[in-house]
């Protein structure tokens, strides 16, 4: 029973392979390669070294981008939120960058930093930057008084307050934050890559394109991208169930 | 009964170990003012036990931030063992109305919290003194989301009395508790106050606890509260709840009360 549904999401997913593999050799017209082709493709980029290259290339420029906008943002974003009044003078600041999508960096990126890893690794660095702040922000806003009024009661220093108090209570939100940056940051880095850079998975996808439409290689590099997604999505869910922070996600 | 006014009287003219004097407290929100506590003069001394009692809305958990040096007064000061109080004190430990107990530590770490100055082995024991006195044994690995409500109230009353202070204040702290528990706890209370003689200003709704703990009732007004009538329960410990005197005293409460909402 159990096996049975587990292997459920399985077979759904080889049915599909199959319609696809059919669909494709019934339709005369070219206008995605089979799944046969695509793991043809896969194999070509093993053979050719390129897929592990690329996977490094685009791991690393996520990891730099990424850590770098948490090592600021989220010390930032916790005292902003502790001090209301900077918070209210630095919101319509915060608000205006917040939506400009850090693919609109992307000339700015390539002016200041040339192509390369550097201009990739910014837009990256911007891309999670912003909604890190937003998180610690409201993670600080959002502790109950009571915490910190207890906390206080017990004649905590600023800096106890601080490791005791704030940062446990903040720690749940910090790391559901981080995941759905995480998540951005991979989207940013194959949008970066396919412009400021010439290695990584993204860059794989146009240069597929580019150079001789092969369409297998461009669905291949599509599906790798979603599957690393996936792994590093699940990495941080399961940050998130350490034992540590069991209590912030059983309902009160 | 007598004997106990003699010995309390004296001390009482002597050395206030709290006084509240003319507090006053408006919120301002959005341009509009409320008042909340309207001159507010209040004796309490060492080692007594005093209940504020009064309609919800109030402004009893106000007048107890205030007390406790949480909240700035707008006017007013609050002076303990005639110092101005100028913030909150471990000498002088809340159990909050919201529910304080921190849901990121076990039982054991949520009493343990204020004993960081202790030794290893002096806090552990005190730890395990005092989940025993509340009854949460078997519970110290748990977290406070797999408590029931009355566990947490239990817990922070524990975490409170865990540092020892001189001074508790209490808002509500036996609000969700079933009416055996509650019992129970009203106990364990008095018997850790009369042992201890801490002073304790314990905010309720509940009129039948004040006259069963309190040395003295103050009975607030509707919002902005003022003082409205301090009654003295001249009955000695254990009380005796059905006793004509405790009768009397609780009904002429309720009355007061009564009257109070007509206000
Ligand atoms: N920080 C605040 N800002 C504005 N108004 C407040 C604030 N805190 C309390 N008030 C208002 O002050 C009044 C008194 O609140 P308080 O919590 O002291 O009442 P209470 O007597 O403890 O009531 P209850 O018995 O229901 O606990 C309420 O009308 C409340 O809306
Ligand atoms: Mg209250």
């Amino acid at each position: 029973m159990g096996l049975l549904v587990r292997l459920r999401p399985i077979a759904f997913i080889g049915t599909l392979l199959v319609l696809w593999q059919v669909a494709v050799s019934l339709n005369p017209v070219h206008i995605l390669p089979s799944p046969w082709g695509v793991m043809r493709g896969i194999v070509d980029l093993l053979h050719h070294g390129l897929l592990f290259k690329y996977v490094v290339a685009s791991l690393f420029r996520v990891s730099w981008g990424f850590s770098l906008a948490a090592i600021l943002a989220i010390p930032l974003g916790l005292a902003i939120g502790w001090y209301q009044r900077a918070n209210m003078a630095l919101h319509p600041l915060v608000q205006v960058f917040r939506p400009i999508s850090p693919l609109a960096w992307i000339p700015l990126a390539i002016l200041w930093f040339g192509v390369g890893d550097a201009a990739s690794i910014f837009l990256i660095f911007l891309g999670s930057f912003f909604p890190l702040l937003l998180t610690a922000i409201n993670a600080v806003r959002n502790i109950p008084a009571v915490y910190i009024s207890a906390g206080r009661n017990f004649g905590l220093r600023p800096v106890d307050l601080i490791f005791r108090v704030l940062y446990p209570s903040v720690v749940p939100q910090l790391l559901i934050g981080l995941r759905i940056t995480l998540g951005v940051a991979w989207l940013v880095v194959v949008a970066a890559e396919m412009i400021a850079v010439d290695s990584g998975l993204g860059f794989l996808i146009v240069d597929a394109r580019n150079a001789g439409n092969r369409y297998d290689l461009v669905v291949a590099g599509m599906m790798i991208i979603g599957l690393i997604g996936l792994l590093l999505d699940t990495g941080m869910r399961s940050l998130e169930n350490m034992k540590s922070f069991r209590w912030a996600y059983s309902e009160d | 009964m007598a004997l106990r006014e003699v010995a309390l009287s004296p001390q009482r003219a002597l050395a206030a170990k709290l006084c509240v004097n003319h507090l006053s407290m408006v919120f301002t929100r959005d341009g509009k003012s409320t008042p909340v506590l309207q001159d507010i003069t209040l004796e309490v001394s060492e080692g007594e036990f005093v209940c504020l009692v009064g309609p919800s809305g109030c402004g009893k958990s106000t007048l107890l931030n205030a007390i406790g040096g949480l909240l700035a007064p707008t006017a007013g000061t609050v002076f303990i063992d005639n110092e101005a109080v100028r913030g909150p004190d471990p000498r002088r430990i809340f159990v909050f109305q919201e529910r304080g107990v921190f849901p990121w530590l076990t039982v054991e770490g949520n009493i343990a919290f204020g004993l960081f100055k202790l030794s290893r082995s002096e806090r552990e024991e005190r730890v395990a003194h005092y989940v025993k006195m509340v009854g949460l044994q078997g519970f110290e690995e748990a977290y406070p989301s797999e408590l029931s409500g009355g566990m947490k109230q239990r817990l922070e009353v524990a975490r409170a009395l865990a540092v020892n202070p001189d001074m508790l204040y209490l808002d509500e702290p036996f609000g969700a508790l079933d009416s055996i528990t509650r019992h129970i706890m009203r106990g364990e209370l008095l018997r850790i106050w009369e042992t201890e003689r801490k002073t304790i200003v314990f905010v309720t709704h509940d009129i039948d606890e004040a006259v069963q703990l309190a040395d003295r009732v103050v009975i607030l007004s509707a919002r902005p509260a003022a003082i409205q009538r301090i009654v003295n329960i001249d009955i000695s410990h254990p009380r005796d709840i059905s006793s004509p005197r405790y009768l009397e005293l609780r009904d002429g409460i309720l009355q007061q009360i009564g009257l109070a909402h007509k206000i």
